[in-house]
């Protein structure tokens, strides 16, 4: 099937709307070889590559395209392995639109390569092939402590070893994988197939992983660098705690934070009968938030039987999610209450949940964040029905480490304070990056982060 | 894979287990707890943790199964393992990490019921250990449901066992020892409290009438147990808290129990299906016996 209109990408084959609103099986299914060659040859592999630039961990993305135009895959994977540890990952969750591909030459007519699935395609072909990235050389012995298996202590963790250095990671829950297991669901990200298979990667360069520690409560930095003879630490622990609005009912039944509710679902896996955990299934949900993780939250309640309602103060035009998860979740029949704020959850004389008063928003100056601000209507309240609230309100750090930790500084907002290119926080040997740092952000700009922290701790290691 | 070294019945249905967990034995504190979670598809369970051994590197845990999953523990046996078992979560008593002179100078009283006898143990211990004598009522159903008597006469000052039904040292509930030690003159400074969540409540009413001040450890439902999900949210005077990061031990005179006591039957009638798919094995259907089965 050719493409015969060279401005726009080749269309990517997905489940249909109303089949996979039914089911946890992935939504986009990637291209296939064909498909693939067809689109790399869309680019126009310039010399100042513009989509490098945008690429937070620099992929040398025409050099890679050129090798799937070519046919040469395992070449292609080879590339993006030089500058990412998961590559299977960010091809599905980055956001391209507005990193590689929002610099993209042939987006300025037209649109531009479809750069995220072609990286898909390549890291998928790879693990179909048994093909792993190359292993390092040698290894120096020196021992360095990775706090969080998420996308920053993984893309640390794999590039320190790559440098030689003997890497343990030690992860707060039982699966490693952070925000990937416990919070993207199945459906955009596939835990067995591809989450688990670039763990495997990582590993296979000599990473350690020891599950079922939180450092802060089972150990402190100072016990690992002091006692276990670790000689820097890179925290990449998250941005975990929930965000709750204040008002009034938000501890009744059938009130959850997002991170509950995708806990259940995605890292307990709740969905399947064959595990233990529980999960309530909203018959009439509704989604307080705008972001990716609400529309997360609004797709995994939609899949569990839910009618599904997503609540956002703001218009369509600052939802802050991809423009493609906003996309599916409205194929799938979510409905979009925009401008819209929640001011009271109504409960029944047994606490559960049987309303939500909203008030209606309309857009006034600009804030802060240069976005308009939402300003009530007056006397524009309304009852909206529902069973099961979820708030998608936001994240922050988790203090357990920085409250742990001697000398080791942290901002208003509780982020650790780290030098954005290497990493490094007011305590001598520990780095930090990822939400720990920004607080919540994208898997790829914690990725970035891990990567510049592992030069940073070469760096720092080297000169010791 | 964390392996349990003992593992046998208190009392009635009260299962103790030694469990090897290095890292959780050298860090923790009387009041803190762990998750446990029996194998790769089980449910992640708080436990508050009843003893530990930091030479031998196990910590012990004592639970009565109460679901699917609790009833899943109740089935291993010495030499099996728990797939996952994390901590030491939460904040330890106060009273372990406060100024020693200052917890010299009051007269502590604990009042422990049920399975919640067990994590009062190691926190008087630890007094003990530190030369504070501890008067303690411990609350039974009946006499065999009795647990940790021994131990605890070896720890505690005074140790007033009562059981409801009279089968066994005093006749009554918790709070009728309360009364009556008040009664007989005797006064106290602070109030330590864990068992079931109604006990607990009454146990607070009954002391806030002598304005004795009352710590309860609350045990709500959980997932991580990191502050992460925000399901054990508990309220606390006119402030919302999470139990496994700000707790377990609050404030009992502050605590809306009632609100806690809704909560925590959040998932009942999914628990009733999950244990009774256990408990039936391949005769389950669903559970209802009116829906005519899963297919």
């Amino acid at each position: 099937m050719a493409n015969t209109n060279v401005l726009k990408k080749v269309p990517v084959r997905e489940q249909d709307p109303k089949v996979r609103a039914t089911n946890f099986d992935e939504v986009c299914l990637g291209y296939n070889q064909e498909e693939a060659m067809e689109e790399a040859n869309r680019c126009l592999h310039c010399k100042n590559a513009k989509c490098i630039q945008g690429c937070p961990v620099s992929i040398n993305i025409p050099d890679f395209i050129e090798e799937v135009k070519q046919g040469n895959i395992e070449e292609a994977y080879k590339i993006i392995s030089q500058s990412s540890s998961l590559p299977a990952i960010c091809g599905r969750v980055c956001p391209q639109e507005s990193q590689c591909e929002g610099k993209c030459i042939r987006g300025i007519k037209g649109e531009p390569v479809s750069i995220g699935k072609l990286e898909r395609f390549a890291a998928d072909w790879a693990r179909e092939n048994g093909v792993q990235p190359p292993k390092p050389e040698q290894k120096n012995g020196r021992k360095v402590a990775v706090i969080g298996s998420g996308p920053a202590g993984l893309t640390c963790a794999g590039d320190l070893a790559k440098y030689g250095y003997d890497v343990t990671i030690f992860e707060a829950l039982h699966e490693p994988g952070g925000v990937l297991v416990y919070g993207i669901p199945e459906f955009r990200l596939p835990k067995l197939d591809v989450v688990a298979k670039e763990v495997e990667n990582v590993k296979s360069l000599g990473v350690k992983i020891e599950t079922n520690v939180i450092v802060g409560k089972s150990v402190t930095i100072d016990e690992l660098m002091d006692e276990e003879g670790y000689e820097a630490v890179f925290i990449g622990s998250g941005a975990g705690l929930p965000m709750f609005m204040g008002i009034p009912g938000e501890s009744a039944k059938g009130v959850f934070s997002a991170n509950e509710f995708l806990t259940r679902n995605n890292l307990m896996k709740a969905f399947r009968e064959d595990y233990d955990t529980p999960i309530v299934h909203g018959k009439k949900v509704a989604v307080v938030g705008g972001g990716n993780v609400a529309m997360d939250a609004a797709t995994t309640a939609l899949r569990l039987g839910g009618d599904v309602h997503i609540v956002y103060r703001r218009s369509e035009a600052e939802l802050p999610a991809r423009v493609e998860e906003v996309h599916h979740a409205k194929e799938e029949g979510i409905v979009f209450n925009l401008l819209t704020n929640p001011k009271e959850i109504l409960v029944d004389e047994n606490d559960n949940v049987r309303g939500m008063v909203c008030v209606r928003m309309e857009l006034g100056e600009p804030d802060a964040s240069g976005r308009r601000r939402p300003v009530e209507i007056p006397g524009s309240e309304f009852e909206l029905e529902v069973d099961t609230v979820i708030m998608a309100l936001g994240t922050s750090p988790n203090p357990l480490i920085s409250s742990t930790t001697i000398g080791l500084d942290t901002n208003r907002r509780k982020c650790i304070i780290a030098d954005e290119t290497t990493g490094q926080t007011s305590k001598e040997g520990v780095f930090a990056g990822g939400d720990a740092v920004t607080g919540a952000a994208t898997v790829i700009l914690a990725m970035g982060a891990g990567k510049a922290a592992a030069k940073g701790i070469h760096d720092f290691l080297s000169s010791k | 894979m964390y392996k349990i070294l003992k593992a046998g019945k208190l009392a009635g249905n009260i299962y103790e287990m030694i469990v090897e967990a290095p890292r959780v034995a050298k860090r923790c504190l009387p009041g803190q707890f762990v998750i446990v979670k029996a194998d790769e598809k089980g449910e992640r369970i708080p436990l508050t943790i009843c003893d530990y051994d930091r030479e031998a590197g196990t910590i012990t845990i004592v639970f009565q199964p109460v679901g699917a999953s609790t009833e899943k523990f109740s089935r291993l046996q010495a030499g099996d393992s728990f797939r996952d078992f994390v901590g030491p979560l939460g904040r330890p008593s106060e009273l372990c990490t406060d100024d020693l002179e200052e917890v010299r100078k009051k007269k502590i009283l604990f009042v422990a019921g049920g399975v919640g006898t067990a994590p009062v143990y190691p926190q008087v211990k630890w007094l003990h250990e530190h030369g504070i004598a501890a008067d303690v009522i411990v609350g039974a159903k009946t006499k065999d449901l009795v647990i940790l008597e021994k131990e605890l006469s070896e720890v505690a000052g005074n140790l007033y066992v009562t059981t409801d039904d009279g089968s066994y040292g005093r006749s009554g509930m918790v709070t009728k020892v309360i009364e009556d030690l008040h009664n007989e003159g005797k006064t106290y400074d602070l109030c330590v409290s864990i068992g079931p969540m109604i006990m607990m409540k009454f146990c607070c009413l009954t002391t806030k009438k002598y304005n004795l001040k009352t710590i309860v450890s609350m045990n709500p439902i959980m997932v991580d147990g990191t502050g992460m999900c925000g399901a054990c949210r508990i309220v606390v005077g006119d402030e919302v808290k999470f139990a496994c990061v700000d707790g377990p031990e609050f404030d009992g005179h502050l605590i809306d129990f009632d609100a806690a006591m809704k909560r925590q039957t959040l998932y009942k009638t999914e628990e009733g299906r999950a244990l009774l798919k256990l408990q039936e094995g391949d005769t389950h259907h669903g559970g209802c016996g009116n829906c005519g089965g899963d297919k």
